[in-house]
């Protein structure tokens, strides 16, 4: 009992404490010794942000790659598992394999011919770049298959009957019915792409392209020592993901999160 | 149920866009990934072809093997260690399941939040001169190292970090493994006099086996790519004590402009992933039990 809640101390401390310094001001500091209640707590370093990055566009690259990722993610991952998983056609097995076959490569595999392809068509620094290769998920497929070959027949045989396409039948029954693995699966899109770091890295140089975890660690390299800056960065960027985590953490099941380290 | 008929056709509109968008993202930059490593290329200058010119140099680079040993440094400091925290919270907070739910979210805020931030965190709370571990450690008289400024401490403290942002992944993988075993099994044991360590040793542990092997796979794939630490943390220093096989990787290309080296790196890393991958498995008849 003591050593969780110890353990749990050492996981809240870092967090509270970027906190503090966040709202601490340049005079504050450095001081000794120091104080975890910011004795003059202010807003400065989060308005300074503002000025000498465009930190404002930033957060919005983010907002947008990640409602767009997510989403996209979801529909195409949805539709090619009910695809694997009601259909029987020529080549499903070899495609079931061609998706599985791409989540072992690691992802820095495919990034320097991205990289190069992006740059021969002149994408750098655009929102394409960022979104464009992430919109489909592999893994997400699997979940998806998975999910929708245990899903009784019932349901859609009676959507059939009445006369529905599959697309209908898809739209109005199946993916309602999906709703858990939606949940699930948009979590762990959500949070791979807010946090998304190498492939940014790569395409977002100028900085009213980058999102916030670029933006950050170039505001880094640029204010070195400006640590409430740089903390009040890092709130910005790691607030909204845990806010999200902590609504919907009741949702998602264990077994299911062994999924999120196929990145 | 399975569409049938004339349905069946629909199986293209459904499948289609993903396949669409795995083939140009993912396969066809695979196929481009091999090409790549038998040329030398800038993207400035006409690319050369060099057959293995790539894969020779690399076998010969000081850097690379520098690196190579690094990323491999990290991963046995970093595996059992993070295995062993993430092994002992679950054990600790499979007896407790009332405090499930809030630890859950407590111990899965570093591993939700981005690599980035954290590591910033991480690199002003290991600041030698201002930061708040060694005034700590100053308050019991010890005079903390410049940690991520000073060879071998660099390493120890990415390590430490590391685990601190993934003992909550590694905690909810144990958890799962440890409510598929029926409290009958333990409770066999402790009436034979078993004592909290051989319980643990002779049933808990073989019982989980199959979540170890899986648990140390993850984190093995993951660690040969790590990365994102490195570059905010120590940036591969000092005097390139940290460097690793990604941050190569990405250094060749970003900042060399050497992007047929690049991917011959990153081809190196998938044998050894895979390789790494292989081995486990085919060991696992040694010590894995899958219950029968």
């Amino acid at each position: 009992m003591v050593i969780v809640v110890l353990a749990g101390a050492m996981m809240v401390f870092p967090f509270a404490w970027t906190l503090s310094t966040s709202l601490q001001t340049s005079d504050t500091l450095l001081q000794v010794p120091p104080q975890l209640i910011p004795p003059s707590p202010s807003l400065d370093a989060y308005r300074e942000l503002t000025e000498v990055t465009p930190f404002g566009r930033m957060l919005l690259n983010s907002i947008i790659v990640t409602i767009v990722i997510t989403t996209a993610q979801i529909i195409t991952s949805a539709l090619a598992g009910y695809g694997l998983a009601r259909f029987e056609f020529k080549g499903r097995h070899a495609l079931l394999l061609l998706y599985l076959a791409t989540l072992m490569v690691p992802s820095q595999v495919t990034i320097v011919p991205l990289f190069v392809g992006m740059s021969r068509l002149g994408q750098l620094n655009t929102l394409h770049a960022l979104i464009l290769p992430m919109v489909a998920s592999a893994f997400g497929v699997f979940l998806f298959r998975q999910y929708f070959a245990q899903m009784p027949a019932a349901l859609e045989e009676a959507a059939a009957l009445d006369g529905a396409s599959p697309w209908r039948t898809f739209w109005s029954v199946a993916l309602p019915y999906a709703r858990p693995a939606v949940a699930t699966f948009g979590i762990l899109a959500f949070m791979a792409s807010w946090n998304a770091f190498l492939w940014p890295l790569f395409v977002a140089r100028d900085e009213a392209a980058m999102t916030l975890p670029v933006g950050l660690a170039s505001l880094h390299g640029r204010f070195e020592t400006d640590w409430n800056l740089v903390m009040a960065g890092s709130v910005v960027t790691i607030v909204p993901v845990i806010v999200v985590f902590v609504i919907v953490q009741k949702h998602i099941s264990s077994g299911l999160l062994l999924g999120g380290v196929n990145k | 149920m399975t569409w049938l008929g004339s349905s069946q056709r629909w199986w293209i509109v459904f499948v289609g866009p993903s396949l669409l968008m795995l083939l140009a993202f993912t396969v066809i930059p695979i196929i481009a990934a091999a090409a790549l490593s038998f040329f030398d290329w800038d993207l400035l200058t006409p690319p050369q072809f060099v057959g293995l010119g790539n894969f020779i140099e690399l076998a010969g680079d000081e850097d690379f093997r520098a690196a190579l040993i690094h990323t491999i440094t990290f991963i046995f400091g970093y595996v059992p260690f993070v295995m062993a925290v993430g092994l002992g919270l679950a054990l600790l907070l499979n007896e407790r399941s009332r405090m499930a739910g809030v630890s859950r979210v407590v111990f899965f805020m570093p591993v939700v939040s981005a690599w980035v931030a954290v590591a910033l965190m991480w690199r002003w709370m290991l600041n030698p001169r201002f930061g708040i571990i060694n005034w700590a450690l100053d308050l019991v008289g010890i005079d903390g190292p410049a940690w991520l400024f000073e060879r071998g401490w660099a390493m120890v403290s990415v390590i430490a970090a590391s685990v601190w942002k993934d003992a909550g992944f590694v905690m909810i993988l144990f958890l799962a493994g440890l409510q598929t075993i029926s409290k009958d099994y333990t409770e066999a044991a402790r009436l034979d006099g078993a004592n909290s360590w051989q319980v643990f040793r002779r049933v808990t542990f073989p019982l989980l086996s199959p979540a170890v092997l899986l648990v140390s796979i993850i984190l093995l794939i993951n660690s040969f790519q790590v990365f994102e630490q490195i570059w905010i943390l120590t940036e591969g220093g000092p005097l390139g004590s940290t460097t690793v096989v990604v941050e190569r990787i990405v250094t060749n290309a970003f900042s060399f402009g050497r992007m047929g080296y690049a991917a011959a790196m990153s081809w190196v890393l998938f044998a050894f992933i895979f390789a790494v991958t292989l081995l486990q498995t085919q060991l696992q008849d040694r010590w894995v039990h899958y219950g029968d």
